[in-house]
């Protein structure tokens, strides 16, 4: 499996990543030789083995339904860029 | 006073010879003085240290002290901490001061330790030789034009250059035990779960794993006890007891059956490496221990899995940061699009860039299952590999890399090169094991770390066989040449 | 042609708990913007979920009260996609092993038959925040308090044939939210939400239509409309030779009409995987059982109840079992009065047309149950007639105490006395000649009828205190007599 320059531009569409024009060929290359890398995998027969999703064997556990968080807003909005009113701001929203 | 361990430094402390106060200040001058030559630190929380090293005198005046009150630490900088800038060697975070302090950090905190400054790591902790980072690469103090491996390459050249007697780090692939290995320190990644991970910066989920980086097996010993244990903020954090580590480093190695995994001796790792290894497994049969051979024949696949799986959980964790809440923000935006779209760009380097790619497209419609779902598979046929590994032995022992401490720049521009930097330290992630590097010589003249890799939870066991080795041996005592002071 | 409707219904229930989903922030509606939005909520570096144990349970009583296979085990997946009410990039949600499997409802059509709708699945996820659009210097605002209030997300098969069908569905579901307690079920609040999707074929074909999904619907008779609206657009673009396209349309309520979302129409690659932060959510039989044993009696048991226990019509028992507070008001005042038609009558009747134009639920009824019940009870003992009581009733309403002390103030009590209403009734004889004659030389089977106007007069008389059944007694032997 190998991807063209188009492929790269839609992964990074989706990954929202400008790309400019000088990029996008390395991002190809490289990309290329991962995955190239990673296609090793396709020659080891996995049938019937059940996908490993973490490797903590062990079942969520539950928080209590009671408030722990209060009103902290200030300082977490310390570090943002853009606020006004509480709210923050980024470009119009089109719905 | 900066050759000492920590438990040599908790003692003088508790003996009155200095106070926290004067200690602090002198490492702090230390760093300032050297830290120029190694680019350790990304930022040296000199106020909010001695305000710490006045509290942990007073505590110690009144009795109250523990055995690590007053005692200096650095956090690899994907810690959180309160009122310290948290950059994770990112542009993106550049301004970030966390409103938090990690469940890890507040641990240390509690106990009395004292914070220097926050070290210099690969960008969200991707990468293998600290080239990544956006404040510029670490320079290994055992020779100045050499990588100190990464991620946590600011911690471990920081602990080689005695410039802090221990510091945090993490490690999703091999990101404590490579840069351990290559400074010449102890590094220990324990099981997946045993530390919680909030308010640690996620770079993969079900990877990522914090640990002690230090001089000894005794001192990480002293720090995984505070650092471990269930955290109800952390669904992830395991619920299983926590044992009195230090209690049992001095159990005999009696009869400690060691299993040598034959695919990590096998051609393609420096010759000199794998005599250093061998060496250090002889000192053990003296210690009164078997060797057998054992064979874990996915190791070739670990690292295919894992430049699937990482990258894919790290492609999603990494959305957050988007130029709207915190960290970096591009220019007058556009509109949305070219606010997440350049804002990212900015923010972000090469290397992650690359990596929420590959995980991007891992995940995308049409290749989950040839991708993701297949690598999970991979991933439990690793586990079991170890499983059935560990149920005939006690440990097992293999190198930590394949090679010691390269030059910068040397496999910069081949990130496929760099990825095999961590064939022997990625499986044992994949399966949550821990895993330790601790000195074992030296390959012309740079250091090579041996590793011991143990079961689920037993990380006292780890420890042990780590410091009967080191009560036998001075590898972990060396000291690069070029420490201008002692 | 004869087109056939074809309709599921995707049904978002804000789950009342007190803190959300996977933070201990709190839920509660209406607070200043992003006060209740905590480190997790905001995606801080380094911040993790830990789930909600009540969103859990409430989760389970819903599958267990739509006849669902609970899922033993269910896992959360990440949907990734970037929009800023979404602060982590993904929204934390259930896709292939949802907490609530396959499961049933049954509603009742028009013509008296019930039609069963099955459920797909029902999952737990979290809610967005809110994008603000008034206009700061160009940019929008946004608050991030409503982010990861829990969810849950109620998947119909396209089991419905029509507008009116989905609305019966919609209220059925709403009415078991409500009914248990986990959803307040306001949807001008967004507590519920609805989105349709909606495909026309032509009769007798099996495959379905292109669908599109509307959004955007925000009360009962939204439902219906926006249906019918999309229908005749899809009816009138196919029979112009046009094709329907998958998309997502916005229902405006204003203009009665549909249009496409365009910021929506970019093919989306979600990206799925299972959420590494969180662990597989396995529960056992005792803790089903547990819940099931808890369990309020539902809406269609409780109608089936009334109608059996208190002869209710279906429809006074399917109004006043749709909501369990409506229920429970009725059963009190059904309780105290002993009559439940009686009961049924006046909260379907008076009570429900004020809370209406007051825009209120039972639960805010300024006229609790009994107070209503003194009021029937008094209509009942014969104290004030059915009219006088209708007065009464808004009294109550609007300056509370209770009916007695209303009637003895206004001295309202009924008029009982024959010596008082027969010289009433002498009294409009004598002054409605006309009338009186035109009785008389009325057919014997037509006179019935005229009694009213006598009885008007003499309730008018009386101020509508003379007790009616007597008045028409005497009213009709005085009036016989001259014939």
């Amino acid at each position: 499996m190998s991807l063209d320059r188009s492929d790269v531009e839609r992964i990074a569409h989706l990954a929202r990543l400008a790309m400019n024009e000088n990029e996008a060929p390395e991002y190809t290359e490289s990309l290329n030789s991962i995955l190239t890398l990673i296609d090793q995998l396709q020659a080891t027969s996995t049938d019937g083995v059940e996908p490993l999703a973490h490797p903590m064997d062990a079942v969520q556990r539950l928080r209590a339904d009671e408030v722990s968080e209060l009103n902290q807003r200030d300082a977490l909005q310390a570090c943002a860029p853009a606020v006004e009113n509480g709210l923050f701001l980024v470009p119009k929203v089109i719905e | 006073m900066f050759n000492l361990t920590l438990s040599e430094l908790s003692n003088a402390l508790s003996r009155g010879e200095f106070s926290s106060l004067e200690l602090t200040q002198a490492f702090l001058d230390r760093i300032k003085r050297l830290d120029t030559q190694y680019n350790s630190f990304i930022t040296l929380s000199e106020e909010h240290a001695l305000q710490q090293a006045k509290a942990a005198d007073t505590l110690r005046a009144t009795g109250q002290a523990t055995a690590l009150t007053g005692l200096p630490i650095a956090h690899k900088d994907l810690f959180c901490t309160q009122g310290i800038r948290t950059s994770c060697g990112s542009k993106m975070l550049d301004n970030f001061i966390s409103p938090y302090n990690a469940t890890l950090v507040e641990r240390l905190n509690l106990a009395g330790m004292v914070t220097l400054g926050k070290t210099n790591m690969d960008e969200f902790a991707m990468g293998s030789s600290n080239e990544s980072s956006y404040y510029g690469p670490v320079k290994n103090p055992w020779d100045l034009d050499r990588v100190p491996g990464g991620s946590s390459g600011g911690s471990a050249a920081a602990v080689a250059a005695r410039l802090v007697p221990a510091a945090t780090g993490s490690d999703t692939g091999g990101s404590i035990r490579q840069p351990a290995a290559l400074c010449g320190i102890t590094g220990l990644k324990p099981t997946y779960g045993r530390i919680s991970r909030y308010g640690m910066v996620a770079y993969a989920s079900s990877f990522d794993q914090a640990g002690p980086m230090t001089r000894t097996a005794e001192d990480a010993a002293l720090l995984l006890q505070v650092m471990a244990g269930e955290d109800p903020l952390d669904s992830t954090c395991a619920t299983q007891a926590v044992p009195n580590f230090s209690a049992s480093l001095n159990d005999s190695l009696l009869g400690l059956r060691i299993g040598l995994p034959k695919e990590y001796f096998a051609e393609g790792t420096d010759p000199v490496i794998l005599e250093r290894v061998r060496e250090a497994i002889a000192e053990f049969e003296k210690l009164g221990a078997t060797v057998k051979e054992i064979s874990l024949p996915k190791t070739q696949l670990s690292i295919p899995a894992y430049y699937i799986l990482a990258p894919a959980e790290a492609s999603s964790n990494l959305s957050r940061f988007d130029g709207v809440r915190y960290g970096h923000r591009c220019d007058s935006p556009k509109d949305l699009e070219d606010l997440y779209k350049r804002t990212r760009a900015e923010g972000f380097g090469a290397e992650v860039k690359r990596r929420i790619m590959v995980g991007t497209y891992a995940l995308s419609e049409g290749f989950y299952d040839a991708y993701y779902r297949k690598a999970q598979q991979i991933r439990r046929m690793i586990q079991q590999d170890f499983i059935q590994a560990l149920s005939e032995v006690d440990v097992i022992m293999a190198p930590v890399t394949p090679c010691s401490a390269f030059r910068l720049g040397e496999k910069n521009s081949d990130p496929v090169s760099m990825y095999m930097e961590d064939i022997f330290t990625l499986s044992l992630n994949l399966a949550g094991l821990p895993g330790m590097s601790i000195p074992c010589g030296f390959a012309d003249n740079l250091p090579v770390g041996l590793q011991i890799i143990g079961n689920y939870f037993d990380e006292a066991k780890l420890l042990n066989v780590a410091h009967q080795y080191q009560q036998v041996t001075n590898w972990h005592q060396q000291s690069p040449a070029n420490l201008s002071e002692g | 042609m004869e087109w056939e409707v074809v309709i599921g219904l995707e049904i978002h229930a804000q789950l009342a708990t007190n803190t959300k989903i996977f933070s201990g922030a709190s839920t509660a509606f209406g607070a200043e913007p992003n006060t209740q939005a905590c480190a997790v909520d905001l995606a801080l570096p380094g911040t993790l979920p830990v789930f909600n144990e009540n969103a859990l349970r409430m989760a389970v009583m819903f599958g267990l009260a739509v006849n669902s296979e609970i899922g033993k085990r269910s896992v959360f997946d990440r949907k990734n996609y970037f929009y800023p009410d979404l602060p982590k990039g993904y929204q934390t949600t259930q896709l292939a092993e949802p907490i609530v499997g396959p499961g049933y409802v049954d509603i009742e059509t028009d013509d008296g038959d019930t039609r069963r709708v099955r459920i797909h699945h029902a999952h737990l996820e979290e809610d967005a925040g809110k994008s603000l659009h008034e206009d700061f210097h160009g940019m929008s605002g946004i608050d991030l308090n409503r982010a990861g209030t829990p969810l849950v997300e109620i998947v119909s098969e396209p089991d419905m044939r029509s507008s009116k069908e989905a609305a019966a569905y919609a209220r059925k579901i709403h009415a078991i939210i409500t009914t248990l307690g986990i959803c307040d079920g306001n949807m001008a609040e967004g507590s519920m939400r609805c989105d349709c999707n909606v495909s026309i074929r032509p009769k007798g074909q099996a495959t379905l239509g292109t669908r599109t999904e509307l959004k955007n619907i925000n009360s009962f008779r939204f439902i219906e409309r926006a249906i019918n609206t999309e229908v005749a657009r899809q009816i009138d673009l196919i029979e112009d030779g046009g094709r329907v396209i998958q998309e997502t349309r916005l229902y405006d309520p204003d203009k009665n009409e549909t249009r496409s979302m365009r910021s929506k129409e970019e093919a989306n690659d979600y990206r799925y995987f299972p959420c590494p932060d969180l662990l597989p959510v396995i529960i056992d039989d005792a803790y089903i059982d547990a819940i099931r044993a808890e369990l309020p009696e539902l809406p269609d048991a409780r109608r089936a109840r009334f109608i059996e226990q208190y002869g209710l019509s279906d429809y006074d028992a399917g109004v006043l079992s749709s909501d369990r507070a409506q229920a429970d008001y009725f059963e009190t005042v059904a309780e105290l009065t002993k009559n439940a038609k009686l009961s049924a009558n006046w909260i379907t009747g008076e009570l429900a047309r004020l809370l209406n134009q007051a825009d209120m639920t039972v639960k805010q009824s300024p006229v609790s149950a009994d107070q209503l019940a003194g009021l029937i009870n008094r209509i009942q003992d014969n104290t004030i007639t059915g009219k006088i009581a209708k007065n009464v009733f808004e009294l109550l309403w609007n300056e509370g105490g209770s009916a007695d002390e209303i009637i003895a103030a206004k001295g309202l009590k009924q008029v009982n006395d024959t010596g008082a209403i027969e010289a009433a009734i002498d009294q409009v004889i004598a002054q409605c000649t006309t009338q009186v004659e035109q009785y008389i030389a009325a057919e014997p089977d037509k006179r019935g009828k005229m009694l009213g106007f006598f009885m008007g007069q003499v309730m008018k008389l009386t101020q509508g205190k003379a007790n009616p059944g007597q008045v028409q007694g005497v009213l009709k032997q005085k009036l016989d007599q001259r014939c």
